[in-house]
């Protein structure tokens, strides 16, 4: 199951588990990615709350984690590379968390609620 | 410009061997060298300096065709959004360049740098005036560092009051300079994002659960960076003062507020200028920049050190003599020092021969004719270019990408297309606002026919991006480099011409 944040945050639950990344559309829009800032495992992160950032040619912007939990992995591939992003984003999650409270995922929006948010934005 | 672009380096044109001077035999004896300067084995060079070696001819045109590919406001329009490049009058050139000034030690006592300090002190009261201010340092070497020290006044006006460890937090729109949200963190506060409405305003109903003890201060460009000015400024002043919070003025866009309407008189507590902007003084790779910070009454007392007074008589109340009428002063509860001596000084005498150039007259009808140039560009270009919100606004404005979008043309590739033209490109992909955001500011300076070329290469490209989008998208075709891969350049720079 894919869910979406307003944000343009999506994750990927598996089980308990979740896989965060940018959406394809939030990858076109900031263009190169040249860096992503990432947090270490174990760190703590908050729903609405910023985990890390993301930098391309165009812009920074701040990472917004969609829920609660604990990191327990981080995609190190990204440091070496950050552009598996643009080729790939929904492959190319940042970081995974253990999902506290499944509850977090209730404002989340599913793919075509998402592409609907995403027609109207521009 | 029809002339053949240079875009060589010097490294590639040097030959072994070869000279523009042959340096005469120093007549020495090579043994009394050698045991006079015996410099010790781990001091000496393993491999010989590599220099250029070129004669003079090479070495003349290559720097002399290097200049001819510079662009700046001496040579064309320049309608960079945000970063008000206008003209910098050359009489500004000659009063900083006065030996009186230009010879000046920095270290030299204050009687023997009466001048000096009469110009410090009267372009302090100069800003006082335009900004509505009690008082004004002008040490701060560019905006940012302005705005750095701007808020460390603000947190030791709050420290003062037993409040330093409370109030931590700034309250930034996300419509605002990226330099607003940096600043505030490398000064060790937390950053609130406080959302805008769609226009880049405030929305007083998102600012007010944020207000409370906690907020140090809320860091505020009017006119926004949409170029909107921000109608509900009394509104909001008043609520961050109810909360104890004061109100930083980011004087980015003073411009067009010149002569019309006083930060100070908006409510704003603390504020900083951009001499190399609003006062003319050489921006970007052309000079240093001076970033002059003003406060209200009540918190001059932190301004940092050195200070620049104007005495009137002595502590025992005598006459003061005309050698000790300018004094400088460092006062015990100062937050510190931001400059060694007193800043960028020739940007500071740069900016007030402008001011006095000028007038209060002058400055008055620089500010509205910054407001009449955007507007008249805004308004004969709407037609192609997307205007997200319209409406009255200032200096400057901002289009969403062109109209018809269908061609696939971005922003991007009007702006490099702009350079073939001969104009440098406007501001670009800021503010985040919108996807496609071209952000133009003309400034007063320039002419009609400027304007009026400018808006026909404008309207040039929007149908270009129809007929021959092509053209567009691999644009610039005329410049010395075209399209530097920017994300390879970001990802692994090349910073020496060995690493080619």
């Amino acid at each position: 199951m894919i869910l979406y944040s307003k944000t343009h945050e999506y994750i990927r639950v598996e089980g308990d588990k979740g896989y965060i990344g940018i959406s394809d559309y939030a990858q076109k829009q900031l263009g190169n990615v040249v860096y992503v800032d990432m947090p270490d495992l174990g760190d703590e992160i908050e729903k609405g709350e910023d985990f890390g950032a993301i930098e391309s040619v165009k812009a920074a912007s701040d990472l917004i984690s969609p829920v609660s939990g604990e990191v327990v992995e981080v995609n190190e591939a990204l440091s070496d590379d950050p552009r598996l992003i643009n080729a790939d984003a929904m492959a190319n999650w940042i970081i995974a968390v253990s999902i506290a409270d499944t509850s977090d995922l209730d404002d989340l929006m599913d793919q075509a609620a998402y592409d609907e948010f995403c027609a109207a934005a521009h | 410009m029809n002339r053949k672009v240079y875009g060589k380096l010097i490294f590639e044109l040097s030959r072994e061997g070869r000279r523009g001077y042959a340096v005469p035999r120093n007549g020495l004896s090579d043994d009394i060298v050698s045991e006079s300067v015996q410099l010790p084995e781990a001091m000496r060079r393993a491999t010989p300096l590599r220099l250029t070696e070129v004669d003079e001819p090479t070495a003349v045109r290559h720097y002399n065709n290097m200049s001819t590919n510079n662009f700046g406001v001496d040579t064309g329009f320049y309608p960079l959004g945000s970063c008000t490049m206008k003209y910098n009058p050359k009489i500004n050139e000659e009063m900083a360049c006065h030996s009186c000034f230009a010879g000046l030690h920095p270290s030299t006592p204050a009687f023997a740098a009466q001048g000096a300090l009469q110009l410090y002190w009267t372009l302090q009261k100069a800003l006082c005036e335009i900004g509505g201010m009690e008082e004004f340092t002008l040490n701060p070497f560019a905006g940012a560092q302005g705005e750095l020290t701007g808020l460390m006044v603000i947190r030791a006006y709050h420290a003062s009051r037993g409040e330093g460890e409370k109030r931590r937090k700034v309250i930034v729109p996300d419509s605002a300079h990226g330099t607003n949200p940096a600043s505030a963190a490398v000064c060790g506060l937390d950053v609130v994002e406080v959302k805008s409405r769609p226009d880049g305003t405030v929305d007083v109903a998102d600012l007010e659960p944020l207000l409370d003890d906690t907020v140090a201060a809320i860091m505020l460009t009017n006119p926004n960076t949409l170029g909107i000015f921000e109608k509900d400024i009394p509104r909001i002043a008043s609520l961050v003062h109810e909360a104890g919070a004061l109100m930083y003025y980011d004087g980015a866009n003073l411009n067009p507020l010149l002569g019309v309407a006083r930060p100070g008189d908006m409510g704003f507590d603390v504020m900083h200028v951009n001499l190399h902007k609003t006062f003319s003084t050489p921006h970007g790779g052309g000079g240093p920049g001076s970033g002059p910070v003003g406060v209200r009454k009540g918190l001059e007392k932190f301004l940092p050190n050195p200070r620049v007074v104007r005495r009137t008589e002595t502590p025992d109340r005598f006459p003061v003599n005309e050698s000790d009428r300018y004094a400088i002063e460092y006062s015990p509860l100062a937050l510190g020092s931001v400059s060694a001596t007193l800043g960028n000084f020739a940007v500071q005498a740069r900016a007030l021969a402008y001011i006095l150039t000028l007038g209060s007259d002058g400055l008055m009808e620089a500010g509205r004719l910054a407001t009449l140039n955007a507007t008249y560009i805004k308004e004969a270009l709407k037609d192609c270019y997307l205007l997200p919100i319209e409406g009255l606004s200032k200096h400057e404005f901002v289009f969403d990408g062109l109209r018809d979008k269908s061609t696939g043309v971005t922003t991007l590739n009007i702006a490099k297309r702009l350079l073939d033209h001969g104009y440098h490109a406007p501001t670009i992909y800021f503010p985040l606002l919108f996807h496609e955001s071209l952000m133009i500011e003309p400034t007063e300076t320039e002419s009609r026919e400027t304007l009026d070329e400018f808006i026909a290469a404008m309207r040039d490209i929007a149908r270009e991006a129809i007929e021959d989008p092509e053209t567009v998208k691999t644009a610039p075709h005329l410049t010395p480099v075209t399209r530097p891969d920017d994300t390879t350049a970001a990802l692994n720079p090349v910073l020496t011409f060995d690493s080619l």
